[in-house]
Formats: structure tokens, sequence, C-alpha cells
């Protein structure tokens, strides 16, 4: 009793934390979002969200291709990763996190000088006698980008959730009559649910979210709902309402993607993070 | 070739990072029987039913099974079926699609799955507990499901990997006779890995007594007991008292500066021997009468019988006994010619 009461205590400043800079500023934008110019109550806002429906959707379609790729990079790597010795296991995962020691920034505008036109890939393929391609700019690019920043957000809940399968429990699906491929459909993603989960939550999120990625390698043809709303709050057509508006949106498709991923993974979802 | 072999590992070599766990073992098992791999940790039993089962492939020799060699043959393309020491049941299924597993991936219509996977679980005592989670279930019985799940897919071969190593002494007792059952009932062949001596006498039709990579001997319980062929197998197989002496001839051997008449024959005429007398077989007497006389050092209550420590002569001797001496007492021994087993040196 005593420990849970304490524990309750230690918890505290963080609630304040949380009332003060996440409860306070959603009600703002809900307001803001509700609101017009002058500050009367009105739906204008939402309705005119309507116009940017294919914003939207390319953004939806450029995140989950991005974590698709993830998931298919990701399972391997975290299989592999959790079949690894101990000491090996911290090595590698080092490894694996040893790009975000660098800023984000900086990783990005790395890809733009490797995928320009007289870039890095460009020169060298150039040398065989290919291209040069048109690689940045490209809905391609910013796929790329949401890739290789979001990929270790995925491998790690993998890991996570395959470190607890043992081995004798893939050696008794074999025993059982499974070869590899079965192994795989009867038993590892099964069991891999949760982490499954986690990953995509985690990478789709940030990634339908982002607006650095595709300003950066997307150029002006790749617009996604992170610039728009920028857009509404800094750039030229500052509207706060419509930019509250388009916060509120993005935010129920944010949660009903993780009410998905969640539903799709009921009772195991505790204990994975 | 003879008929009832099923399973045969010829030169059987198996390297762990350098190490060698297997070396050069040969084995022949018979269908039908219950054979037990018995010795230390590290000896290489489990590795041994791993190489059967296909999870490790051995550096060179070969593996036939029914006369075919099964060498490189994937474990889920072999007619056997492991029981995993921790029993390694599927967390996401329930117990009816646990035991379920191996028919499904055969594609058996369910109309015939359901029967099948309900009478196993009648047979391993756990009718009624087809809906209940895995982790609903204690120990013995997801050992139960575990063995359910093998033998549902009939299997020629049974594997078991120390598979009543967390259950406690009385569960253990029980599983033990009821495996034996299972193996009668089932008619095939149980191979089984333990290292706990008892164990492996209650149940097997045949002992395969390892060390250190390689078998020691092999034979029927009682072989193993009465007739162990070196001090190795007489020290773990049940308590020992191993002294050294010389055969002087046909059926008199001298040891402890005595000579005692036994039953063994065939060495050399003052042939160097180790002697192998068990605790339960030395008989006390008053000194006056006995063949040997000793000083009780300690004597411990072990609800059977007492446990002695006997000092003859600078050796410490064990002897069970019903009737207790006190420390300090001189008592006589005696020790009849079928209680005697020799060993000749050269098995050390």
């Amino acid at each position: 009793m005593l420990r849970s009461k304490t524990s309750r205590w230690a918890a505290a400043p963080y609630l304040l934390w949380m009332a003060i800079f996440i409860v306070v500023p959603l009600f703002i934008v809900i307001w803001y979002a509700l609101t017009d110019a002058s500050g009367a109550f009105t739906l204008q806002n939402l309705a005119e969200i309507g116009r940017y429906s294919s914003v939207f959707a390319r953004s939806l379609l450029l995140a989950a291709e991005a974590t698709v790729i993830c998931l298919v990079l990701g399972f391997p790597v975290g299989y592999f990763l959790s079949r690894l010795r101990a000491n090996k296991q911290h090595i590698m995962l080092m490894l694996i996190m040893l790009p975000m020691w660098m800023n984000f920034l900086l990783r990005t505008y790395a890809w733009m000088t490797l995928l320009e036109k007289n870039g890095l890939i460009n020169k060298l393929l150039g040398l065989f006698g290919i291209g040069p391609l048109n690689m940045i700019n490209t809905a391609g690019a910013v796929v790329l980008g949401m890739v290789y920043n979001y990929l270790p957000y995925m491998i790690l809940p993998l890991y996570t959730a395959m470190t607890k399968i043992d081995d004798s429990i893939i050696e008794a699906a074999q025993d059982l009559g499974c070869n590899t491929f079965r192994t795989l459909t009867r038993v590892l993603i099964p069991l891999a649910k949760p982490g499954i989960a986690t990953g995509i939550t985690m990478v789709f999120v940030p990634a339908v979210s982002t607006f650095i990625i595709s300003r950066m390698l997307g150029g002006g043809s790749n617009l996604l709902i992170g610039d728009l709303i920028e857009l509404q709050f800094l750039g030229n057509s500052y509207n706060l309402n419509l930019g509250s508006a388009m916060s509120l949106a993005l935010m129920v498709i944010v949660l009903l993607c993780m009410s998905f991923t969640s539903s799709f993974d009921e009772e195991e979802m505790e204990g994975v993070m | 070739m003879d008929e009832s072999l099923i399973v045969s590992l010829k030169d059987i070599v198996v390297d762990f990072d350098g190490e060698r766990v297997l070396n050069g073992l040969s084995l022949d098992i018979h269908d039908k029987e219950f054979v037990t791999f018995l010795g230390p940790s590290g000896c290489g039993k489990t590795t041994t039913l791993r190489v059967i089962a296909g999870f490790i492939t051995p550096q060179s020799g070969s593996v036939l099974f029914d006369g075919k060699d099964i060498t490189g043959l994937p474990p889920y393309k072999r007619q056997v079926n492991t029981v995993f020491q921790k029993y390694a049941l599927f967390p996401h299924l329930n117990v009816f699609e646990n035991v379920a597993f191996g028919l499904r991936l055969k594609k058996m219509p369910e109309e015939q799955l359901r029967p099948k996977v309900l009478e196993m679980l009648e047979i391993v005592g756990l009718k009624g507990f087809e809906r209940r989670g895995i982790h609903q279930l204690s120990g013995g019985q997801q050992q139960r499901v575990a063995i359910a799940r093998s033998l549902v897919n009939q299997p020629r071969v049974l594997l078991l990997d120390e598979p009543l190593g967390a259950l406690d002494l009385k569960l253990r007792k029980e599983m033990q006779l009821e495996l034996k059952r299972l193996q009668r009932e089932l008619n095939i062949t149980f191979v089984y890995v333990t290292h706990d001596q008892e164990e492996a006498l209650t149940m097997s039709d045949t002992v395969v007594v390892m060390n250190k990579g390689n078998i020691q001997q092999i034979g029927s319980p009682q072989d193993i007991y009465n007739e162990p062929q070196n001090a190795f197998i007489a020290n773990f197989i049940g308590d020992s008292n191993i002294v050294d002496g010389i055969m002087v001839k046909d059926f008199l051997v001298s040891f402890c500066g005595h000579d005692f008449s036994c039953v063994d024959r065939g060495f050399a005429y003052n042939e160097p021997v180790q002697v192998v007398v068990r605790p339960e077989d030395v008989a006390i007497v008053p000194p006056s009468t006995g063949m040997l006389t000793g000083l009780v050092r300690d004597v411990i209550f072990k609800g059977v019988h007492f446990e002695m420590h006997v000092d003859v002569e600078g050796k410490e001797w064990l002897i069970h006994s019903t009737q207790a001496s006190q420390p300090g007492e001189i008592i006589g021994m005696n020790i009849g010619p079928d209680e005697i087993h020799i060993m000749s040196r050269e098995g050390v």
C-alpha cells in the first residue's frame, strides 16, 4: 500500500507537466479549430479540410508505404538480433541506434546530397553509363527518408517482443512439421504480434505527420499534412483556425490508427514496452 | 540388417565452438524400446537426442532411421517428435490448438482431427481442459500437454529431454509411471534423457550411461546397477564403495587385508582389480566374527535406513543398515560372494 502511494507521488511532476503542456494546449487547439478569426463558433474550418483531401490521402499512403517497408525490413533484423548472444545483442543494438545520435535534419540533408541530380549516387551510376536518374523530389524519396529515419522504431519493439520467444518454441514448431515459412506464419508472427503492433504505431504516427522529410526530399510537389499545417501557422497562408482544424483531423486519424493496431492485439499489448 | 532396429547412430562427432561434445558415438536403438541416456550434465546426452531429432547436424557420422540415412534431413521431415525440457508450448494457442498443431499442418480434416485430439487429451488425463490457456495450467499439466502434442502425431520415436526436471518429487514419480504406461500402451519407442539415475532405472528397458561424449555402458537397469563396467558408472549409479584389490585366482579376491570368495573369474592370477561393494550389501556383525572390522565415524538417519560412515584401515566405507551402531563403536563387517563386483583396472 505504502509503495503504491509513494509511486503515485513520484508521478506527480509529470502529471503536472502533462496538464500544462499537453492537456491545456489540446483544448486551445480545439478552441481554435471550432472558432473563426473573430472568435465566433463555426464548423467552417473543419468543412474546409475537405479541399485538402488529396494531401491527406497522400500522407496516409506514403506513411503506410513506409510502415510496410519498415516492417518487412525490420522483422528479420529483429529476429536476427533476438537470437544473438546477450553481449552481441548490446553491440548490434548500439549500431542500430548509432545513426540516431546524429541530428535528424543533418541525416536528411545527407540524403539530399546523395539523391541530387549531380549527387553521389547519380555520379556513381554515371560511371556505368546509367542515368542520371531523377530521384530527389519524388514520392519515392520521401518514403525512403521516412524508412531511413523511422526504421529503428520498428526494429526495437520487434526485437523486444522476439527476445521473449524461446528457441525451444521455434524448435517445437519445426519438430511438429513446420518448414521455415510455416514457422514464420504459425509461430513467429503470432508471437511477435505485440511488437508488430507497437512498431506500426511508432513508425506510422511520426511518418504521417512529418513535414521536414517531405519538404527536403519531396520538393514542392509532395506536400503532406504536416507541411500543410506548418503553412497555416508559420507560412504564407497564415490561418490559425484552419491549421488547428487540420491538426485536430490528423489527431483523429492517428487515434483511429492506434486503436486499430491495439484492437488487433488486445491483451498481448501489455509487457511489450 | 536387424529388423527391429529403428535408429542407428554411427560414429557421430559433434563440436561446439571447437569443443568436442560427442566423440565418435555409435548406438543402436531397437523398435518399441524405452531407452534412457543417463549421465552428468555436459556428458552429451541431450546433444545425442538433438542429433536424432535433427536440430544438430553432426560434423561427421551418420544417423539411420529404419535403415535409411537421415543425417541431413530437417526436423520437420523426420518421423520423430520431441518433448522439450521447458515444455515449449505455444503461448498464443489454447490446449486444444497446441495438441492439434501437428495435425493441422498435415491438413487433417476437422472431423478427423477433433476426436483424435480429444482422445489424446483423455489419455494424458486432461479431458475438459481443451479451452484453457497455457498459462492457466500447472507445470505438470503443461508437461502433459507437451506429451500429448507430440504423441498425437503418432511418431515412430518419441524423444524426451529431461521432461520431468521441473516437477516436484511426488509428481515426478507419478509421471514416471505414467510415461512407462503410455509407452507400453502406445507401443512406440521412447528415447529419454535424464541425469537422475533412479528415474533411469525405474522406467527403462535399456540404459545408456554416458560421460564426456562417450558411451560408458549399455545394458538393462539391473546390469547397470549390479555389473557396472567401471568406477565412473559404479559411482554415478547409486552409492558405492570402490577399493583396490588383487584377484588372487578365479573366485577369490583379496582386499583390505582379507581374502573374499566371489563369483567372478577369467582374470589373470594376481591381477590388480577394483572391487565394488554397494553400501546396502555390507552386513554388520560382532567384531569377533567379522571379515573386516571398522570404526564407526558418523551415523545419519535416512528414513528407511541408517547411513554409516565407517573407517576401515584408513579408508572410509559407506554402509546402509536398518540397525544403528553408535559413533566410536568398533563393528565387524561381512560381505557375501554375490555382493562383490570385480572391475578390471584397465576399464577405468
